[in-house]
């Protein structure tokens, strides 16, 4: 398998010794069939191991590379060499505060995701414990693409929302409050309307749509937010009459 | 030295991580939990588990069904009380899932669906299409969100266990983002660490897999259980590693060399099964060391397919065509695709055999209990020998479902039963003495080895030694190396002086704890002298019960090479027997 | 010395000017000017009618009559079209998305729904134009 020559321009930042972020140069000789996250290791393991980024699976599923690429927020072992110029600028994630080189701060989406209460919600008892609720096919399917996420954090990086405001809770999170709500066995959707409904949740999309241009796994977060515009003003207006149990 | 005091300390926040504080904290709310990784609890590498979990679900399926396809698997090394429990909680665990919103995939009729899997005598893998291991986990993260008693330490470092008297009594940690150090002290601890597969050089294991939990207890003096047994994947994707699930072979694919033959049925896993109709526990479904090994002999005859990544067979899949595939397989699918350029719906994959699992591991028993009183152990880092000489697969997501929460009892219990005082000078002054260590490695300014170097050697020592197959000769030369890759290391500098998120010294940390988890899988698979399972000798071809019914049990010894023990094997109903994989047909 | 996070602001002035996405994404935002627009010539439009004097009112319709006012109105409509109709509806199958069994319904048919019924409502308001 033949190499190419590629000039890696990667963001740097040590908070003991730099003002600010920075660009190092590095030639790394790239594998045909590598991804970015490839080169980064070699880097590490050949020419700079100060280098700092965040990596485990390799194979898209545990969500820690994502990083931007060329302007772009990617996972970097699912953005491959044989797609790109031979000039690739890694930085960190947009949108996240910089703790070291490739490596941002995210106390916010996690405390974000935690604000989606995802988990189910009953107000009924569960089946007893050697029972499974019931499910058809088709209502799993109504949420199983919002299972999807895998918490790259790649939409937060997109949203330019999330950039202006921190206050947003952002894409992954609401699709998350979302993918409960669609869930046959949960009863918990107007709990997590106080949170989601406010001006800091559904909101304060404008719907850009770079979220689900970015995301990595086809979760569509985008979608998400607009069917809970939907659902939200719906539930409202219930509340409202007097339609359902729950408390506004 | 910050210092954080709570009752029950847990270390790893994956699959079985994550259990074990949701049984905790629903056993008694009042019970203050710290639950330690060195990654945020979805980066875990329960993540990359594809295929589904095992539990008797069907009613042509028994109990007994399951412990014998289990201990038969695992050559009877398996501790057989530990099997009869596993098998008979591991549907209820399975349920309790699905009850905290797991999204299993499902039949017409709305029930769980089930799969075939390698060695299983009938359908018995609950599955979420082929994330099943990245559903649990993300089901157990974001369940454990709504129990305030557990108190997260996301990407702190485990640096070493704290002990008195024996007694396990917490642990020093390093927070990454700030480089801090933080003593946690606690009644007892629970080690659910994950694997240590990155010893080996082709593994489908994540970067994060490094054996930490096993050197911290082996350095500790618990001894580690028949690390010997290492297990060999037989579908890994050349060139990565990456996993293509036991799950592509349970709904009918199979495997070819380079003639298009079926080669399995060559290695006492046949009679040839029909196209689309695999038959439980033979040829494709026969299980994974024996897939494995027959792969080494294919390659040996000159009968595999040659690549840029070296020699593979072929996995074709074909015959199920695209909508199965999608529904099904889609992830695989989609891997395939993007890392070797293969579209399975049309063409048949490259696959090898690739490093897996660990069956092996910090020795503990069905309670989770370790030697130590006080620390626990679940999840791949423990051998509680519910696997034996080799794992079925499906077996491990619900072990550490099952293990996770009757450990959390165990511990709990623990803790309750065994005051301790809040402050000991003891402890402080082997905390002091763990940081003065890990400060030393930083601040070291000389040395002319590497993290990398030394990785890369103690990787190829043990697949040279230590691989599918073993004998004296390579087990011995790999145990001589990893002593001299032990000695060499000390001359590793550390380029990286911040204390902000320094990787260059966690990869140093990390070294060292896979050069301790190398020494006792080449120094163990040199001990044992028959072939079993995943361990096979060629100058011990049979498996030998006069001598070697037993598990092993490596013991640190400083400076020298560990002193390996043997221990009974528990057999309660099932005598050693043969291993039938011809589908009945014989 | 530790940790020091390091925040790149986001300009709040051109951070737009960034990728072609977030540019179409600010010139179907800048629709709102246009709405604006309009909504003050409908208030403007009130004041005249409600002035009572009919040469008041003539002198507005007068006023929407000339090449620039033609020319400015066609725009607006063109701009409507392309950024908010024809984008909206595109958009709507996220928004709405309709599942059959386990069946997703395609998205082009929950986005000719939308034509339809616009044909439709403007149908009806010509109409009601033509009977009024």
């Amino acid at each position: 398998m033949g190499t190419r020559q590629i000039e890696l321009e990667v963001m740097r930042y040590n908070p003991e010794k730099d003002e600010a972020p920075w660009f190092q140069q590095y030639s790394v000789p790239c594998e045909e069939d590598w991804a970015i996250l490839d080169a980064l290791i070699y880097v590490k393991d050949n020419l700079d191991s100060t280098l700092s980024y965040r990596w485990s699976c390799h194979m898209m599923v545990c969500g820690s590379c994502g990083m931007t690429v060329n302007g772009e927020p990617h996972l970097t072992c699912k953005t491959f060499i044989r797609d790109l110029p031979d000039k690739v600028r890694v930085e960190p994630l947009e949108n996240f505060p910089i703790e070291r080189d490739l490596v941002v701060v995210l106390d916010d989406v996690m405390q974000k995701l935690q604000l989606a209460k995802p988990y189910i919600i009953r107000k009924d008892d569960p089946p007893p414990e050697d029972e499974e609720y019931p499910q058809s096919r088709a209502a799993l399917k109504k949420f199983k693409q919002y299972t999807m996420c895998i918490n790259c954090m790649l939409c937060y990086s997109a949203c330019p929302q999330y950039g202006l405001s921190n206050d947003f809770i952002g894409p992954a999170a609401l699709s998350l409050a979302h993918r409960y709500n669609l869930d046959s066995r949960d009863q918990g959707k107007a709990q997590r309307l106080d949170i989601l409904a406010d001006h800091d949740g559904v909101w304060e999309c404008s719907f850009v749509g770079a979220c689900s241009e970015a995301c990595p796994k086809n979760v569509d977060p985008a979608a998400a937010i607009q069917q809970m515009k939907v659902d939200g003003t719906m539930e409202w207006w219930k509340q409202k009459f007097g339609l359902t149990g729950d408390k506004p | 030295m910050k210092h954080i005091q709570a009752d029950i300390v847990i270390v790893g926040a994956g699959g079985a991580g994550l259990r074990a504080a949701i049984a905790i904290a629903e056993i008694d709310p009042e019970i203050e939990i710290a639950l330690i990784s060195k990654v945020y609890p979805m980066r875990s590498h329960t993540c990359a588990a594809e295929g589904g979990a095992a539990g008797v679900k069907l009613s042509d399926d028994s109990l007994e069904m399951h412990f014998n396809d289990t201990v038969s698997g695992g050559d009877w090394l398996c501790d057989q009380d530990v099997v009869e429990y596993f098998v008979e909680q591991a549907p209820r665990e399975l349920v309790q899932l699905e009850h905290w919103g797991c999204p299993w995939s499902r039949e017409d009729d709305g029930s769980v669906a089930v799969r075939p899997f390698g060695g299983m005598k009938k359908k018995r893998t609950w599955f979420a299409a082929d994330k099943s291991g990245f559903h649990i986990l993300h089901t157990l993260f974001q369940t454990s969100l709504q129990f305030p008693s557990i108190k997260r330490y996301d990407e702190f470092f485990a640096l070493d266990l704290l002990h008195e008297d024996g007694r396990a009594r917490g642990v020093v940690a390093m927070e990454m983002r700030s480089g801090c150090f933080f003593h946690f002290s606690a009644a007892s601890v629970i080690m659910a660490t994950g694997g240590a597969g990155k010893i080996f050089p082709f593994t489908t294991n994540g970067a994060i897999k490094t054996g930490d939990g096993m050197a911290m207890a082996y350095r500790a003096g618990v001894p580690m259980k028949d690390m010997e047994f290492v297990q060999y994947h037989p579908t890994g994707l050349p060139g990565t590693g990456i996993l293509l699930t036991e799950g592509c072979r349970g709904e009918g694919g199979v495997l070819v060399n380079k003639d298009g033959y079926r080669y399995l049925q060559d290695y006492d896993m046949g009679p040839e099964t029909p196209l689309g109709e695999p038959v439980f526990k033979s040829m494709e479904l026969g299980p994974r060391d024996r897939l494995s090994q027959a792969f080494w002999h294919e390659q040996k005859k000159g009968n595999t397919v040659p690549t840029a990544w070296g020699d593979c067979v072929l996995m074709d899949m074909r015959h199920l065509g695209a909508q199965r595939i999608l529904e099904r397989l889609p992830m695989v699918h989609e891997l395939a695709v993007s890392y070797v350029g293969v579209d399975m719906i049309t063409d048949p994959v490259p696959v090898r055999p690739v490093v897996h699992y660990m069956m092996g591991g910090i020795a503990s028993n069905i309670e989770g209990e370790t030697p130590m009183p006080g620390l626990f152990a679940i999840g791949e880092t423990a051998c509680g020998s519910l696997n034996g000489a080799n794992r079925l697969g499906s077996n491990s997501l619900t072990e550490l479902l099952v293990f996770g929460k009757r450990a959390a009892a165990g511990a709990a219990a623990f803790a309750a039963e065994n005051d301790y005082p809040r402050e000991a000078p003891a402890l402080l002054a082997q905390a002091e003495a763990i940081v003065a260590r890990v400060r030393g490695l930083l601040q070291k300014s000389e040395g002319n080895e590497s993290v990398a170097g030394i990785r890369g050697e103690m990787m190829n020592s043990l697949e040279e030694g230590a691989g599918i197959y073993r004998d004296e000769e390579g087990t011995e030369i790999a145990c001589k190396k990893i002593a001299e890759l032990q000695a060499r290391s000390a001359a590793i500098k550390v380029n990286d002086k911040s204390n902000v998120f320094n990787t260059d010294l966690q990869g140093l940390l990390e070294l060292q704890n896979m050069l301790d988890a190398a020494e006792c899988v080449a120094e163990a698979s040199n001990a044992r002298k028959e072939s079993r399972g995943a361990h096979q000798r060629m100058d011990y071809v049979e498996r030998d019960d006069e001598n070697y019914l037993k598990h092993s049990m490596a013991y640190r010894q400083p400076g020298e090479r560990p002193r390996i023990d043997w221990l009974d094997v528990t057999i309660t109903r099932s005598q050693p027997g043969v291993r039938d994989y011809s589908g009945d047909k014989k | 010395m530790s940790r020091r996070p390091y925040v790149r602001p986001m300009s709040r002035t051109t951070w737009y000017m960034r990728n072609g996405r977030f540019k179409v994404y600010m010139l179907r935002e800048l629709t709102s000017l246009l709405v604006g627009f309009y909504a003050f010539l409908v208030l403007f439009g009130l004041v005249a009618l409600s002035a009572g004097s009919e040469a008041q009112w003539n002198d507005f319709l007068a006023s929407q009559q000339g090449p620039e006012m033609i020319a400015l109105h066609g725009f607006a409509l063109l701009y409507f079209l392309f950024y908010q109709t024809f984008a909206w509806f595109n958009l709507a199958p996220k928004a709405m998305p309709v599942q059959l069994g386990e069946k997703k319904l395609p998205a082009h048919f929950i986005v000719i729904a939308h034509y339809v019924a616009w044909a439709v409502v403007s149908a009806f308001i010509f109409w009601l134009a033509g009977a009024i």
